[in-house]
Parts: structure tokens; C-alpha cells; sequence
């Protein structure tokens, strides 16, 4: 049964300049002076759909642009191109007072719980304020209410509501980040290594925290990882990235149990396992390349072990392979794999 | 949150106590200050007013001295006037210049650097260079400029009933870039942290966000140029009025008297001179160095052991 699509990112791209002032960009190349920038290509042409009520885990090496991609989708960075559509809206063009309705919707949890609640304000008027600003035509004392339900809502006593966030710690500083994103009573949140900051101990509480309230409240998430065993617990569909670009969309079991493309099978690999000796991981040749020169073709083809010529040259695609699979890879398409 | 802030001001206290420098800085300080801003009720004589001033007293030297008069303590300067009342009366006009001028400056260099640091880009780079510009200049050259174009313009009558003001605009605006650039370079490092983006996400207006989020974590680099910040405009008084642009002999501030006094400083009456220049290294001196205390108090990664 086909499920509604509540988010869809459609050919973006991002990328950042990274080459500061005028004069930094002036470089002598065979003796003339030349102007010249230096672009990273952070998020190059992905296209994923989020359904409504799924867990989207989007996972991959530090650097690879997922935590660009999610910063995309709530618009903290506008797409250099493609466009995003919430429930069929296009959304990244939207002024900021026509965005205001879908400020409500859709939220985000940051991933370090240190940095991400301000030091200088108490956790009263952190959950106070998205819900004064979003949805103003609550009363005082409602609003008074609404803190109070959500805090108990992640675990916080409402008690320790004049508290400053210094005083909590880093698994109660991520609920309190949960509670401000759900103050506004959002029905997507985005979440950014939400528990990537955390103990172990404390992790599994906060995951279990966010499955909980995505079965009370129906919330759908976009979770970015790159902690492949949580992401295997949480999610429902898990989108492999590499070097700004989706590899592998499938299935969770079905990533896990049968991965198609040659760097979610090294990636895989490399998860840890009780019980087992020495090492059994692929190991890659070389290093990831720079995302400032990205590789011509396949993003890939400098490290995998089927690349040929074509992977050299043509961009693969990302195409559904089976059912459950969509992968971008060349060697899978043509059955090399 | 009473209990909270309680704590926290008893380890701020606490921290202060254990520092004697600091103690006996701010005793110092708050002496200067009661003293200067209590001087109509505290000071014998009163300085400002000509009626009470006999051009026979002049130059008498301080009371340990022979042929001094026991009305004034500190002797009198070349006009005839209380040595004591009148420096307590400069060092207020000296304090309110000061602290005047750090306001102006901390006001102006808040809202550029804010913005500055905040928006980025072009407009960053706009006000940087704006900054520069205006650092380029000296402070006595602006300062020198500004003055001597007022007493053209209104002539010196004017200008001694202005001359407060006047100075406080003339610092104020000579040392504005001093606050653009630290409160700048700490929203660039405040602006990258992830509350700010959980601002941006919430949908918050740059304008408010800037005021309530980021504003309020810079203000503690704000506290610390502010102390030294008004020790050196008060400074930088002096330097002026010690070259003759700025306060007026009527309306005598620390500076001016200093002055005042040096033309007499070789016809042997030193006191003149010598009793204001003290105030001022004493005024000074206790402004720094709590100013020191506070910032190794706030920046706990310079510990001093």
C-alpha cells in the first residue's frame, strides 16, 4: 500500500564558498592573476521522499553532507538549486512569514545538547519561547500549561523549570532540546545525531524516548547518524550517504541483511561484532577525495573494486533494483554485482 | 531562582574576598566615587562658586607646611581655590566624562558589531573597515578636531557650557571600534552554535535573535573592555585637558587641574600639580586593576596560581 509522502527533497544541491574575501581569492596561475573560488560541493542532487509516520535514517561519514542536507530540509541553508515540498508545497522559496505555518510542523533536535539550548536562558523561557512565537494566541497561564505537559512529556520534572541549562545533564539537556522541538506540536522532526553526544546508557533512553513520542504523537523523523546499530533499531528506511550524494535507499532489514552497493557492503562490514575474531572488515583502498574537487563520474570509482571505465565517466543514478532497493551504482545495474 | 542567584553571588563573592587586590581596589574605587559624587556635601569650599574665592589665597601650600592656612587642607591652586574641594569636584566631572563616554562607545560599538558579526559578508566587511578607518585615526586627532571646530564655530563661551558633552561625544565616538570588533568576534563564534540555529528553525526574526539569544552570551568580553575602557577615556580626558582642549579652568576636571597647576610647578607650588595627578593614577590604577580581577573571575581558563 502506498503511503502519503509528507516530505520530498527533489534534485538538491548545496554547496558553500568557502573562499573568503575578495583578495583571498586572487591566486597567480600561470603568471596572471586570476580570481578564483573555492566551492565545497557539500549536497550534490539528492532526491529522497520522507512518508508520513516513517523513521528516514540517513547515515555516512562525518563530512559526507547529511548534516547539510537536513539543515536544508528545515531551510538553514536555502538549496543552490532543486527544491523541497512538504506534503506537495514547495517550501524552500517560501518568504519567512509565509514559512511561519510550516515552523509549526516541522522541527529539529540538534546533536550537541551542550551548545544547542542557550546558556543564558532558563529552560521556562527556552520552551516558552517557540511556543509565544508560533502559536500566539495562547493565553499566559495556557502556555504555563503547555511547558509543563511537554516537560513531563520527556521526562523533566516541571519543577526544574527555572533552571538553567548548566545545571542538567547531557541526557536531560536533549530531552529539554526534544521538548522545545515539540512545543510546537510538529508532526516532522528532523534530527541531527541526536545522541551522538551522549553515554551509551543515555542513548538508549533518548531513542526510546523518540520512538515513544513517535507512537503517541505519529511524528515522522528524518534522523541523521552515523552509528549504524542505533539506525538499524530506529528506522524504518535508511538512505546511505557518500560524498554529498545517496548511494543506497532501501529498507532497514533490508540494508542490513543484503546491501547493494559496493560502499554500503564496506560500510556494513565495518560494524563491530560480539564474538568475533580479528578483523573481517573491507578494507577500502585510499582516502575519501576532497568534496572542493569531487571525482569525475561515480563519487565512488576511485575506491571500489568494480569501477570501470564507465564509472569513470557517466554520474550513476539512483534506480530501484528490486522492491525494497534503490541503489546509484553502475556495477549493480548492469549485474556485475 | 533566588537560591540560584544567591550561589552564584556568593562564589562570586567569595572569589573576590579571596583577592585583597581586588578588595582594596574597589575600596579604593568606591572612596574616589562617594567622595567625588558627595562633593557638594562633603567637600569645604565650593570651587564653582567665585563669590566665596579670594584671589589673596592663592597658591597657599598644604596645611604641613609653613605659611599655610588651616581652611584648606591640601593648600590652594593659583586662583585661590580649595585644592581639596576642587579636585573632588574634577574627579567627578572626570568620572561622569568617562563612564559617559564608555556608554556612548559600548551603545555604538554593540549595535555594529552585532549587526556586523550577525549579517556577514558585505556589510561586515562594510563596518570592519569603517572601524579601521576610524582607528587610523588617534583619539587626540579626533578629539583635537572636533574641539577646535566647535570653539570656531560657537566660540568659547559656548563651549564651556558644552564642553562635557562635547568630550563625551568626542571619546565616545573616537573609541567605538574598540567594542565593534570584540563584541564582533564573539557573535561570529556565538552565531556557528546550535542554538542559534534552534532559533532559526523556530522562525525568530535576525533582529531578535541577535538581542535575546546571542547579545546576552557576549556581554561577558562587553564587561571586561568596559572597565578598561573607562579608565582609558578617563585618561583620555586628562591627555586633553592636560593640552588645553578639554574641560575649561572654570570647570576644572583632573586633567585641566594637572595643567593648571604645571605652570607653577617650578616657582616651587608642586601641589597643584602633584595632588590631582595622584587622584588620577589612584582613580586609574583601581579601575584597572578590578577590571583585571573581573576578567581572570570570568575567563576561568586564565587561572593564576
Amino acid at each position: 500500500m502506498p503511503r502519503k509522502t509528507l516530505i520530498s527533497i527533489q534534485n538538491v544541491v548545496k554547496h558553500f564558498d568557502i573562499s573568503g574575501g575578495w583578495l583571498d581569492q586572487l591566486k597567480f596561475s600561470g603568471g596572471r592573476l586570476v580570481r578564483r573560488k573555492t566551492v565545497v560541493r557539500a549536497v550534490n542532487d539528492v532526491s529522497l521522499d520522507i512518508e508520513q509516520g516513517e523513521t528516514l535514517s540517513v547515515v555516512g561519514e562525518s563530512g559526507c553532507g547529511k548534516s547539510t542536507l537536513a539543515r536544508t530540509v528545515m531551510r538553514l541553508y536555502p538549496p543552490d538549486s532543486g527544491q523541497v515540498l512538504y506534503r506537495g508545497q514547495r517550501i524552500d522559496n517560501l518568504s519567512s512569514s509565509d514559512m511561519k505555518t510550516y515552523r509549526t510542523r516541522m522541527q529539529m533536535v540538534f546533536q550537541d545538547p551542550y551548545a544547542s539550548l542557550n546558556p543564558r536562558m532558563s529552560v521556562r523561557q527556552i520552551l516558552e519561547e517557540p511556543i509565544r512565537f508560533l502559536r500566539g494566541t495562547l493565553r499566559r497561564d495556557e502556555i504555563q500549561e503547555a511547558v509543563a505537559a511537554i516537560m513531563l512529556q520527556v521526562g523533566v520534572d516541571p519543577d526544574w523549570r527555572d533552571r538553567y541549562p548548566h545545571e542538567f545533564s547531557g541526557g536531560q539537556r536533549q530531552r529539554i532540546s526534544i521538548a522545545r522541538a515539540l512545543a510546537v506540536d510538529p508532526e516532522f522532526i528532523v534530527a541531527d545525531e541526536p545522541i551522538a553526544a551522549l553515554d551509551v546508557s543515555i542513548q538508549a533512553q533518548i531513542l526510546n524516548l523518540m520512538m515513544d513520542l513517535q507512537q503517541e504523537r505519529g511524528l515522522t523523523y528524518m534522523f541523521i547518524s552515523h552509528d549504524l546499530s542505533v539506525v538499524k533499531h530506529i528506522s524504518s528506511r535508511v538512505a546511505v550517504m557518500y560524498l554529498g550524494t545517496v548511494c543506497e535507499l532501501a529498507r532497514a532489514g533490508t540494508v542490513f541483511q543484503s546491501p547493494r552497493h559496493p560502499y554500503t557492503q564496506a560500510l556494513l562490514s565495518a560494524i563491530p561484532r560480539l564474538g568475533e575474531q580479528g578483523f573481517r572488515h573491507e578494507r577500502l583502498k585510499g582516502d575519501v577525495p576532497t568534496p572542493i574537487q569531487l571525482p569525475s563520474g561515480c563519487v565512488f570509482h576511485g575506491r571500489c573494486r568494480y569501477a570501470d571505465g564507465r564509472c569513470v565517466k557517466e554520474i550513476p543514478r539512483l534506480r530501484q533494483v528490486d522492491e525494497q532497493t534503490m541503489t546509484a551504482c553502475h556495477a549493480v545495474e548492469e549485474g556485475r554485482i | 531562582m533566588n537560591t540560584w542567584r544567591k550561589m552564584q553571588q556568593s562564589y562570586f563573592l567569595h572569589s573576590f574576598l579571596r583577592d585583597p587586590l581586588a578588595v582594596g581596589s574597589l575600596f579604593i574605587l568606591l572612596l574616589l566615587v562617594i567622595a567625588s559624587f558627595g562633593a557638594p556635601l562633603i567637600a569645604p569650599h565650593n570651587p564653582y562658586d567665585t563669590t566665596t574665592i579670594d584671589i589673596l589665597d592663592s597658591e597657599l601650600p598644604p596645611i604641613w607646611l609653613e605659611k599655610s592656612d588651616s581652611r584648606f587642607l591640601l593648600g590652594t591652586d593659583s586662583q585661590g581655590r580649595d585644592m581639596l574641594s576642587t579636585m573632588l569636584y574634577g574627579m567627578r566631572v572626570s568620572i561622569i566624562i568617562g563612564l559617559g563616554a564608555v556608554f556612548l562607545q559600548a551603545v555604538m560599538g554593540i549595535l555594529i558589531g552585532l549587526v556586523a558579526g550577525y549579517k556577514g559578508k558585505r556589510l561586515d566587511a562594510f563596518l570592519m573597515r569603517l572601524a579601521d578607518v576610524q582607528l587610523s585615526f588617534s583619539t587626540y586627532m579626533v578629539a583635537i578636531f572636533f574641539g577646535a571646530l566647535f570653539q570656531a564655530a560657537f566660540g568659547m563661551g559656548m563651549y564651556e557650557e558644552f564642553a562635557i558633552p562635547l568630550l563625551i561625544f568626542i571619546i565616545g565616538f573616537a573609541e567605538w571600534p574598540q567594542y565593534a570588533r570584540t563584541v564582533r568576534a564573539s557573535v561570529m563564534a556565538e552565531k556557528k552554535k546550535e542554538y542559534v540555529e534552534a532559533a532559526r528553525v523556530i522562525g525568530l526574526r535576525p533582529g531578535r535573535i541577535m538581542w535575546r539569544h546571542i547579545l546576552p552570551n557576549t556581554l561577558t568580553s562587553v564587561l571586561v573592555i568596559s572597565t578598561v575602557q573607562v579608565a582609558n577615556a578617563i585618561m583620555s580626558e586628562a591627555a586633553l585637558s592636560f593640552i588645553g582642549l578639554g574641560m575649561p579652568v572654570t570647570r576644572p576636571s583632573l586633567g585641566s587641574l594637572i595643567k593648571a597647576g604645571f605652570d607653577y610647578i617650578f616657582s616651587g607650588s608642586w601641589w597643584i600639580t602633584l595632588f590631582p595627578g595622584l587622584a588620577l593614577v589612584l582613580l586609574i590604577l583601581s579601575v584597572n586593576l578590578l577590571g583585571d580581577w573581573l576578567r581572570d573571575f570570568l575567563n576561568p581558563k586564565l587561572y593564576k596560581e
